[in-house]
């Protein structure tokens, strides 16, 4: 939240000015459209007659009802209590996407036999190889924060030289040079360690700037009265630095990982059956691509909200002891 | 004086870079003595006292506290700095923690005391600070005072040989200055070991056993409140009590 000003706005959908601005846009906007062949068309065939034969007076009408009901909509939502405008606004936003979806005509009983397998293969796969890297890759940023911010020569030069090299190649690149490079120097390594080895690296490299950044944000008085309590430097870090530093890690940390459960689509090019490469693979037989696709593209999206969900968690967790 | 020493600085010199932050220190702190530090401000006193627990550094002179010479090369500034209480201006409360953990994390952590002894030596020490009925907050919860007080108490409970103070009260507004003052007072009566960083005036006077005004560094002036107060010898000491007793 951002600060709360203790003074009432006035309502910004309330406002004429506002509520006729908003009218007029979507009305140009949908007249700029010909949705004369739409369903939309067809249910306000009573008013304009046949809709591809109706014109700018068909046009106008379409547009015209479409941006009162937007309208209606949303000076309606403005009414209602905070929780209510949030879910209704999610709702009508995922009514809007399955109609999108619905235009592609989708062969559900196609989805149906098929789920089984993309969720048994694919998503186990997808998730067991993120979470073990997300953890892989924790444990790497403590590590590299901590000698990135060390007096030492050698840890300070070779955590700052990971952070560049893996921050500064394209995770598709480490993929391929982990999977067929290192067999090279004589170990021969399995498609889904590589795969894994390569997401931890990378992600382990940003995750330590991330790390980083949090502990260096944690005042100096917290390091002087934890040492002059006689604490050592890996309980200070533990249980004082790392605690109050939670809070600045988890936001970009959370991004992290959620962008790694879409990257780990990338271990997909070095052959690991997770959930991309079926979605690509399940559907080439039968020509029906966009099945499989759209199944994947919501399963990525509900495992993210998942994340999301645990994220908002851990963050009303460690805001307690920010609040007087 | 027949007390055995607690903290002995002897000919104690520090440099920031190119800067000598002290000039050739001596100061022997006696079992139950009240040393107040005043001097102008960037005179080092800070410096000085942060020596004294090693979160400082000092290049020449020795430094030996409760028996142990401070050093770099020392393995032991843990068991060093378990005995020597510090008390910062701005506090330093850890703020994830619950005062009452506040508290319970040193005995807990460094000396391994159980967590339901601790419990009850912390107890025992917020409630001479007198906010026993603070425990369970967390420190942004409470008034600067109390937590100057929590971070008192705090120390108290590693149960050190000698408490360290600098400026306690000068990041507090003046109503809440005396509370803190009442807390180091009753300290003071219950005979513990301090060395004090504070312009307080009045608790020198009622507390100090000695006055040491430094400046540039180097110790001016040292000597009992009255003759201190009284009596200044050097005109640099003259010039600042006639500063600091101005407001
Ligand atoms: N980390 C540092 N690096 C360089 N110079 C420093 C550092 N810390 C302190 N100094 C310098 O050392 C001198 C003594 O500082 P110190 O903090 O001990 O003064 P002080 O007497 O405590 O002053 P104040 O009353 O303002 O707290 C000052 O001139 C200061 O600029
Ligand atoms: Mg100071």
């Amino acid at each position: 939240m951002l600060y709360p000003d203790t003074v009432e706005a006035e309502i910004l959908v309330h406002k004429p000015w506002f509520v006729a601005t908003m009218f007029g846009v979507v009305l140009l906007l949908f007249m700029a459209f010909n949705m004369s062949s739409t369903s939309f068309a067809e249910l306000m065939r009573p008013v304009i007659g046949e809709p591809s034969v109706s014109g700018f007076y068909g046009r106008f009408a379409i547009a015209f009802a479409i941006a009162v009901i937007f309208t209606l909509n949303v000076v309606l939502i403005g009414f209602a209590p905070l929780k209510f405008q949030i879910g209704i606004v999610w709702f009508e936003l995922l009514l809007l996407f399955i109609a999108f979806f619905e235009t592609f005509h989708l062969s559900l009983p196609f989805i149906r036999e098929k789920l089984p397998f993309l969720i048994s293969q694919g998503v186990v796969t997808t998730l067991y190889v993120s979470a073990i890297s997300i953890v892989i890759a924790s444990v790497i940023a403590v590590a590299g924060a901590v000698a990135k911010l060390s007096s030492n020569g050698f840890a300070y030069a070779i955590a700052s030289f990971y952070t560049s090299f893996f921050r500064g190649l394209p995770l598709l690149m480490q993929v391929y040079l982990i999977y067929l490079g290192l067999p090279q120097l004589g170990f021969v390594i399995n498609a889904v360690p590589a795969g894994i080895l390569a997401l931890s690296l990378c992600y382990g490299a940003y995750m330590t700037e991330i790390f980083r950044s949090g502990i260096q944000s944690i005042d100096r008085g917290q390091w002087e009265a934890s040492r002059s309590m006689g604490f050592g430097f890996t309980l200070t870090m533990r249980r004082i630095i790392l605690p109050q530093a939670l809070p600045v890690i988890i936001p970009p940390t959370g991004n992290q990982f959620i962008s790694m459960l879409k990257d780990s689509s990338l271990v997909s090019v070095i052959g690991v059956w997770e959930l991309m490469f079926l979605a690509r693979t399940l559907g080439q037989k039968t020509f029906q691509h966009m099945e499989m696709l759209i199944s994947a593209a919501i399963i990525y999206w509900m495992l993210s909200i998942c994340l999301e969900l645990v994220q908002s968690r851990i963050e009303r967790h460690y805001h307690r002891s920010k609040v007087r | 004086m027949s007390a055995p020493a607690i903290i002995e600085a002897k000919s104690v010199s520090k440099w920031y870079g190119q800067f000598q932050a002290l000039k050739n220190i001596n100061l022997i702190v006696h079992k139950g003595e009240r040393i107040v530090i005043c001097g102008p401000s960037g005179s080092g006193k800070s410096t000085l006292i942060r020596c004294f627990n090693r979160l400082e550094a000092h290049q020449e002179g020795d430094i030996v506290v409760n028996g142990v010479a401070l050093h770099g090369k020392m393995t032991n500034v843990a068991a060093v700095r378990s005995n020597v209480g510090m008390v910062f201006q701005h506090f330093n409360l850890f703020p994830h923690m619950t005062v009452l953990m506040n508290c319970m994390a040193g005995p807990m952590w460094v000396k391994g005391v159980s967590e339901k002894q601790a419990r009850k030596t912390a107890l025992k020490f917020l409630e001479r600070v007198r906010i026993p009925e603070q425990a369970n907050k967390f420190p942004i919860q409470l008034s600067g005072g109390q937590q100057q007080r929590v971070a008192i108490a705090r120390s108290l409970c590693m149960e050190p040989a000698v408490m360290l103070f600098d400026e306690p009260t000068s990041a507090l507004d003046p109503e809440m200055v005396s509370e803190v003052l009442e807390t180091m007072t009753g300290l003071a009566r219950d005979g513990m070991t301090m060395v004090c960083v504070t312009h307080e005036m009045g608790f020198a006077r009622a507390v100090a056993d000695r006055v040491i005004f430094m400046d540039a560094g180097q110790i001016v002036e040292e000597g009992t409140p009255d003759g201190f107060f009284g009596h200044p010898r050097h005109d640099r000491t003259k010039l600042f009590l006639s500063q600091i007793l101005k407001h």
